[in-house]
């Protein structure tokens, strides 16, 4: 028997039972895709193919295209791909990081933040390859493949090629995590279904029975992929800070960088989950699943996030000073009042300044300050990004050869055709699969709903 | 009369009222061939007298073959294969090779796991289940008593076990 504290607040509201459970979420699934889903498929795929046109030229023309020059050679991309990698980490930190402290909330989200992690990566591992150039003569060299080169392998000492290893085992760990999750599930649907549907439902639910048996072994997968899921989820941030830490560029050359960017990335996770779940709610009608409760906690989360990522920034700035190197000092004076202080000032005010507003209780409680406050994260952790690779490379070691990065139009369309691919994948998730975990919400209906508590 | 065949359903609304009726169907000498649930019901696997997973020691042991693997691969590239000085550092500087290692001891641990799973219980695509009630995947707790397994006890008695520990209904079912 299950005990519930009266005075906490109930999980699920509305009186929900589980066949309510099953309908309320299978609907959509079920039903015609409505005009909103469309017009958002619409935009999406149009950025695809705006996008597109820009990712083409790239690939045709050559990385010519984009506005790097010899003194700034890492910008625009990289600085997606770390903004990307970084809204990835959401996902697998409220399935995995939660399961283990037992946090019943996350029941209602993970489904959905797992599916933006996984589209996230896959945004976000397009950066560094379409970076080689010519991917598709050099994506494998990454690999580390008998070749003919005289059997020259990839060099193990170098932090790119951990990234390497541990995106590709993040994304291929979150999407089984993910499926195994899905498998229950997509049996629901297909007992509901019939005809065409019920066998791509039934491909889909892996032949599903739902014995006691297999639930008990589900369960010892979920437990022990969450304990591999979660060192995983915090090597991967560590791993790209690495990319800049092990460098000797001031302003990369930091040992604070590993904690500071994987609290930066479950800050930007967070926003992001936040933006795509208001719009989830709303448009699948899911307000009794996904509460005021649930905005609430997560807005918690990126005020614990956001104030450490704070802290992290002033850290930052003491150390260049306090360490009497002139070349670091001069990196961060020049980062907060050099010709990029303006992205500076928008990444403190963005990340430091606008968090600190979820304080108060209105302000995280309401939908529409949450939702426009999560952008602002988003765009904050953009900057962030930006901040720390072009403002650093600018003025490099020679004054003559100091520069400054201008995005081209294929910058912008290739960041543009992420984007599109990023929504254009969320909304298929969104329509085709179901954007709650039944069988994980129905196990606390009967600990957590409003009608135990009154 | 044959086993795994006919069967004698009791759907049960109620987890908890499920637990308890798994203990007393099973003291009145009522052998249960499983219990299939919408979801995963705490308890219910000790309750039926399932020994605990050994899934964990399958995901460690896959975990080993990761690191083991992982480390052959480095030192065999780096230091035998074709060694290479890389910023003054050793051919086999252990300390780089960690996040490597790291990361396909979990890749391995992860997937073997999971395969295991798959296997163990028989999920594949092309996967039939058998379905005693289509409500288990929505709202219904359903315990499938075998009446081969059980012959002595007659389907009368069985039927009355199912409906004093609190099962709401008792149906039949058989498979081809």
């Amino acid at each position: 028997m299950q005990v519930t504290s009266s005075v906490r607040e109930p999980l699920i509201t509305g009186g929900k039972t589980l066949k309510d459970v099953t309908h309320d979420i299978s609907r959509q699934v079920e039903g015609k895709p409505t005009i909103g889903w469309l017009l958002g498929l619409l935009v999406s795929v149009g950025a695809l193919v705006l996008g597109g046109i820009a990712l083409g030229a790239t690939l045709w023309e050559g990385i010519g295209m984009w506005g790097l020059n010899k003194t700034i050679g890492w910008a625009w991309d990289i600085t997606n791909f770390v903004w990307w990698v970084g809204i990835g980490h959401a996902g697998t930190l409220i399935s995995a990081v939660l399961l283990l402290f037992r946090q019943k909330w996350r029941m209602a989200i993970n489904r959905a933040a797992e599916a933006m992690t996984i589209f996230a990566v896959i945004c976000a591992a397009m950066f560094p390859i379409i970076h080689m150039g010519r991917p598709w003569v050099g994506a494998y060299w990454a690999l580390p493949l008998p070749n003919t080169f005289g059997s020259l392998w990839v060099n193990f000492n170098s932090p790119l090629l951990w990234d390497v290893f541990a995106i590709s085992t993040y994304f291929s760990v979150s999407l089984v995590f993910w499926y195994i999750g899905l498998i229950p599930d997509f049996a629901t649907i297909r007992d509901r279904a019939t005809g065409i549907r019920k066998s791509i439902y039934g491909a889909l639910a892996f032949g599903w029975d739902g014995a006691a048996k297999t639930w008990s072994r589900y369960e010892s997968v979920a437990l022990i992929l969450a304990g591999l899921a979660t060192p995983l989820v915090l090597s991967v941030h560590t791993i790209v800070s690495f990319d800049f830490a092990t460098s000797v560029i001031p302003g990369w050359h930091t040992t604070i960088f590993p904690p500071y960017f994987v609290a930066g990335a479950i800050f930007s996770g967070f926003a992001m989950v936040l933006t795509l779940m208001i719009i989830t709610r709303k448009v699948f009608k899911l307000e009794d699943y996904i509460t005021i409760g649930h905005i609430e906690l997560m807005n918690i989360v990126i005020i614990i996030t956001g104030s450490i990522v704070g802290i992290a920034y002033i850290t930052e700035f003491f150390i260049a000073w306090y360490s009497g190197v002139e070349a670091e000092q001069y990196a961060f004076v020049n980062r907060a009042f050099g010709p990029y202080w303006w992205a500076y000032w928008s990444m403190m005010t963005c990340n430091v300044i606008s968090p600190q507003l979820f304080w108060f209780k209105k302000i995280r409680t309401s939908i529409v300050l949450t939702f426009i406050l999560s952008l602002v994260v988003n765009i904050g952790m953009w900057f962030e990004r930006f901040v720390i690779i072009v403002t650093s490379l600018h003025r490099d070691f020679l004054p003559s050869s100091w520069a400054m990065f201008y995005p081209t139009w294929a910058d912008i369309g290739v960041y543009l055709f992420t984007f599109g691919l990023f929504f254009t994948l969320f909304l298929l998730f969104a329509k085709f699969f179901p954007v709650i975990n039944m069988a994980e919400v129905k196990s606390i209906v009967k600990s957590s709903s409003e009608k135990v508590n009154k | 009369m044959e086993r795994d065949k006919n069967f004698i359903l009791g759907v049960y609304d109620d987890e908890d009222v499920l637990l308890s009726a798994v203990t007393e169907v099973r003291e009145s000498g009522v052998k249960i061939h499983e219990v299939y649930s919408p979801f995963p019901v705490h308890g219910l696997d000790e309750v039926l007298g399932y020994k605990r997973s050994r899934l964990p020691i399958a995901a460690f042991l896959f975990g080993m073959l990761g690191t083991t693997l992982a480390l052959i691969m480095q030192f065999y590239m780096m230091k035998w294969d074709w060694p290479m000085i890389i910023g003054g550092k050793d051919y086999a500087s252990l300390p780089t090779f960690i996040p490597v290692t790291f990361e396909m001891t979990v890749l391995l641990a992860a997937f073997g796991m999971v395969g295991v799973f798959m296997i163990s219980s028989n999920l594949k695509p092309w996967g039939q289940p058998r379905i005693f009630d289509i409500r288990i995947t929505d709202d219904k707790h359903v315990m499938a008593i075998d009446l081969a397994t059980n012959a002595g006890l007659g389907e009368e008695n069985i039927s009355d076990v199912l409906k004093s520990s609190g099962a709401t209904e008792v149906n039949k079912k058989s498979f081809e």
